[in-house]
């Protein structure tokens, strides 16, 4: 039973723009996803050494010059790629747009520490001073700046703004552009996140002194969430921006539609830094089913956020039991284990990989699960190949980060 | 460094700090901002290539002499004759 929306609350995605370590474009990522290819390789920093990460190949130059790749960030970049690849797939006549209704929210982890620790760097060849400091430090890290590019870029003048969710922030920066939508603020909504968190040896280094970075001989085996012999996280970068749009506006346009966002929820867990809370997860995701007006048994496709690391992926398992364990049918994914985690953008590129599963009917799985953690025991769970699917109309989507984070979005086929 | 071998210099920092742009055409007397697509921020990349590779130290009242390729020699000629090309 759906609840009774409003007409001109409904939202719907029109158009997905995105670049992951094993594909450029949602038909890619598919694609990549039915094979079970993975997207992890080998991968050197500074300071940290040789490690593994997702790393992504897509044309900066397609559309920014030269200069503006040098004068922006890495984060700027993809986030302008993929806003630039959503347009074009939600067939948006742009030329024609008014840029004054377009609203730019972007999920990040984090910004702001791949260009100060290459500063720091640069600045230790001058013996630390400061007139060597650059003058672009400034607008390339202050917080909004991967939304900035791509209104730059873009030239949009409605809002734009990051939003800092840590890896729930994919989810955070779709809920934001829905929320949106709904009160005016725009009438257009590009929206999702971004990850260059690789480009930093940082992130490597605090992971590793946690003792939760993932290694492996085979880079494409290494991440390994649910699997008995899981390590830790793969590091990711990538990004996944969505056109959203209110559907008498993109019926109005006669929009491709790829489904409608029927329920979201975000919640804390007050709990720990970097321990997750399972009850507060199942809130979450029980509070997105309310109000999307659905109940467990009627989600088809449950995308995990689990990441690999021993404890959290037993933690999103005891709260995923609470929520589908009356539902036989509900199948049960994990993109991260393709790709890794992409941060800023898991939940974004999470969810639109699961997106084609309305018109296909299938549900992609989660790979390198050799010997099943029984403390991860999931009857739905997909393992290791894809499984066809008599239907797929909702898909549910978990992201959930540290300080106690969760996100939940739900999505619907039209 | 001479004449000849500043406008080498300038002409690389540019290179950088312009990369989409051609620099053959570059007409050494018409100010850089009306024939490339540069702001302040470029101006401030040219002085802080300028101080990062041959430790030149321009201050602010004088970054109006960077206006062009022949006003910029003439500007840095006698401040580099002793700098060392690289």
């Amino acid at each position: 039973m759906i609840a009774k929306r409003p007409e001109k609350h409904r939202i719907v995605i029109t158009g997905v723009g995105l670049t992951a370590p094993n594909g450029n474009d949602l038909p890619a990522l598919r694609e990549s996803l039915l094979r079970g290819q993975s997207g992890v390789t080998r991968y050197e920093t500074r300071y940290f050494g040789p490690t593994v990460a997702g790393v992504c190949q897509f044309d900066e130059l397609r559309y920014q010059r030269r200069k503006e790749v040098r004068r922006g960030t890495r984060a700027g970049s993809i986030g302008i790629y993929c806003a630039r690849e959503a347009i074009r797939d939600a067939g948006l006549d742009w030329e024609n747009t008014d840029r004054s209704g377009v609203g730019i929210y972007v999920g990040v982890t984090e910004h702001g520490n791949v260009e100060t620790e290459n500063e720091i760097y640069l600045l230790k060849q001058y013996d630390y001073d400061t007139q060597y400091w650059s003058h672009h430090h400034n607008p390339r890290t202050v917080a909004n700046n991967p939304a900035g590019e791509i209104s730059l870029n873009l030239k949009v003048t409605g809002p734009h703004y990051t939003l800092g969710a840590a890896c729930a922030a994919g989810n955070a920066g779709i809920i934001q552009g829905a929320q949106m939508l709904i009160l005016g603020d725009c009438d257009i909504a590009l929206c999702g996140g971004v990850s260059e968190s690789i480009r930093t040896f940082g992130i490597f280094a605090s992971f590793h002194s946690q003792g939760a970075l993932a290694c492996h001989e085979d880079p494409t085996k290494a991440s390994r969430p649910f699997d008995a012999d899981r390590n830790g996280i793969v590091v990711a970068e990538g990004g996944c921006m969505f056109v959203l749009e209110r559907l008498a506006d993109a019926r109005a346009r006669g929009a491709r539609v790829y489904g409608e966002v029927v329920g979201y929820a975000m919640n804390s867990d007050a709990y720990d830094f970097v321990l997750p809370h399972p009850e507060r997860q199942a809130e979450c995701m029980e509070l997105a089913l309310r109000r999307a007006g659905l109940a467990a048994e009627d989600v088809d496709i449950v995308s995990t956020h689990a990441t690999g690391t021993t404890t959290g992926d037993v933690q999103e398992c005891l709260a995923l039991r609470r929520v589908f364990g009356n539902s036989p049918r509900t199948l049960l994914n994990n993109t991260k284990s393709f790709i890794g985690h992409a941060m800023g953008a898991a939940g974004a590129l999470e969810l639109a990989g699961n997106l084609p599963a309305f018109a296909d009917r299938t549900c992609h799985p989660t790979i390198n699960l050799d010997r099943p953690d029984p403390e991860c025991e999931l009857p739905g769970l997909v393992a290791n190949e894809p499984r066809e699917m008599a239907k797929v109309e909702v898909i549910l989507n978990n992201s959930f980060g540290m300080l106690g984070i969760n996100s939940v979005v739900v999505v619907r086929k039209i | 460094m001479t004449p000849a071998e500043i406008r080498e210099a300038i002409l690389d920092i540019l290179s950088d700090i312009a990369p989409d742009e051609d620099l053959s055409r570059l007409e050494p007397d018409v100010p850089f901002r009306d024939q490339l697509d540069m702001d302040s921020m470029d101006f401030l990349d040219i002085v802080m290539e300028l101080r990062k590779r041959y430790r030149i130290q321009i201050p602010e009242e004088d970054y109006p002499a960077l206006a062009s390729v022949t006003s910029t020699i003439a500007y840095l000629e006698p401040r580099m004759k002793d700098v060392p090309k690289k």
